[in-house]
């Protein structure tokens, strides 16, 4: 009995914590930005404008939901959903601390990668739907983008799973006990950030979305808690990528003195300053460019930390 | 790929620097003296209007939106009989104070004038009218032009000799 309610407990706080949190990464993000721009960001609403939060979800409730009646409804509706669906389905595979998962699942991180491919859907019928030209452009987009990273996001995680010796993202954190993933496979973890930023639809890759060219790309014609389901599902994505960098190179939950849950967290949330950081300084690529960055650079980066890797256990097993 | 996180850790310096904004409702900002806003109707030093209702204040405004009306007292000083200033109109170009002959139309730094009703943005004279000589403390129109009015006759103005008969032979 306890231990259900304890695993009730999980569940409800893995389904909650990401979506609060990630509600929170809009103040924290405008905070930043700020920061970095010399201004000041929200700051009146509450204590450093953390009540900004609750206000824009009163507003954001309160919008009136549209559907363009050119639009192609059912698809319309889905798309939205099946970005929070495929993130949030992601979070249930990552060890917050031993014990605390939802799922131990022996192909967590292959769940993990079908899942974040999932949501590239969301973006391509949302442009599809919409019926809009911008849109579609939008979902083109981020149609030829996966093309792009979804290759060798799987390939960068190979070298991982190699030296873990499993798919499953408990024994891969485990496996990180005496060295974290991140010096030996510095290769992995640099291609896997980028196809992660990729994954994000951030800047510096979000063309998808590019608001100086596609007026608001694959979300243009949404709007009310539509559109307000992409924009929060950008953000548990870039958590969920944080998360998830942490979890493969930088060994997840380990780490002195503090109890495990807080290294997680302050681990990922270094890793979503990063991204933060990222929006402030970085110009946006074009399509072409990141096409050609990732099969002529990027794909062979990750072949050859996969062959590297592979010999180098091979060699030591 | 360099150049990347060399603009990121740039960026990223600017967490140490001084934010440039100015936190306008609880903090007032500084304003230069001589910044463009409300604008007043000035007075002498001994309390007189300065206005001696030329029109060249109506007539310079490139929107229009000053209106009065001349009219003189029993002593020959001329000076509005109404003032009509329409700030909903006004654009604080301050071509009304560069074409007043007597300084007194005047911009001053305030520029809190917000009304939720329009009509309250039409100041009349009442309204535009101080107590002060606003920038130019010293400066009062009579006593430098050669014009006789009431306590002041010809040649009695600063810098000036009484007036001269011409038709007189003892020059």
């Amino acid at each position: 009995m306890m231990e259900a309610i304890m695993r009730l407990i999980v569940v409800v706080g893995v389904l909650a914590v990401p979506l609060t949190l990630s509600g929170l990464l809009i103040v924290v993000e405008r905070r930043l930005l700020a920061l970095w721009q010399d201004r000041y960001g929200p700051n009146r609403v509450g204590p450093f404008g953390l009540f900004q939060l609750p206000a824009d979800m009163i507003k954001i409730f309160l919008k009136e939901d549209w559907i363009p009646p050119f639009a192609d409804k059912a698809v319309f509706i889905i798309a939205p959903a099946i970005i929070m669906m495929s993130v949030l389905m992601s979070f249930a595979m990552l060890p917050l601390a031993p014990g605390i998962m939802v799922v131990d699942l022996n192909v967590g991180l292959l769940f993990v990668m079908a899942m974040s491919s999932m949501g590239v859907y969301s973006v391509a019928l949302a442009g599809w739907a919409s019926n809009n030209k911008y849109s579609l452009l939008g979902g083109l987009r981020a149609s030829a983008q996966m093309l792009s990273y979804e290759v060798f996001m799987g390939l960068s995680l190979m070298g991982v799973v190699l030296m873990a010796g499993s798919f499953n993202l408990r024994e891969i954190v485990e496996a990180q006990r005496h060295t974290w993933f991140c010096i030996p496979q510095i290769l992995g973890l640099f291609v896997f950030s980028i196809a992660g930023i990729a994954e994000t639809h951030r800047v510096p890759f979000d063309m998808p979305e590019a608001e100086s060219e596609l007026v608001a790309g694959f979300h243009s014609e949404y709007s009310g808690m539509k559109f307000g389901m992409f924009f929060v599902g950008e953000y548990i994505s870039v958590a969920l990528v944080s998360a998830l960098i942490v979890t493969l190179y930088f060994g997840g939950w380990q780490g002195p003195w503090l109890p495990p849950v807080v290294w997680f967290a302050l681990k990922t949330s270094v890793f979503i300053v990063g991204f933060v950081l990222m929006r402030a300084a970085l110009p946006r690529l074009r399509w072409d460019q990141l096409m050609a960055f990732g099969w002529k650079v990027l794909l062979p980066l990750a072949l050859l930390n996969l062959i590297l890797t592979g010999a180098f256990v091979l060699a030591t097993r | 790929m360099f150049s990347l996180f060399r603009s990121m850790w740039m960026v990223f310096l600017h967490s140490f620097r001084r934010r440039i904004t100015v936190e306008y409702p609880t903090v007032m900002p500084r304003i230069a003296p001589r910044w463009r806003g409300r604008i007043i109707l000035s007075r002498d030093p001994d309390g007189k209007e300065r206005c001696v209702a030329c029109y060249l204040c109506s007539v310079a405004c490139p929107v229009g939106c000053i209106a009065l009306q001349a009219t003189e007292d029993e002593t020959g000083r001329r000076y509005p009989e109404f003032f009509r200033i329409n700030f909903s109109r006004c654009i604080f170009c301050g071509m009304c104070e560069e074409a007043c002959p007597t300084y007194a139309i005047q911009l001053t730094p305030d520029f809190e004038m917000c009304e939720c009703n329009r009509q309250n943005l039409v100041y009349e004279k009442e309204h535009l009218l101080i107590s002060g000589t606003g920038k130019y403390p010293d400066y009062s129109f009579y006593n430098v032009a050669g014009l006789a009015i009431g306590g002041k006759a010809k040649g009695e103005a600063e810098n000036e000799a009484p007036p001269v008969d011409v038709r007189g032979l003892n020059l």
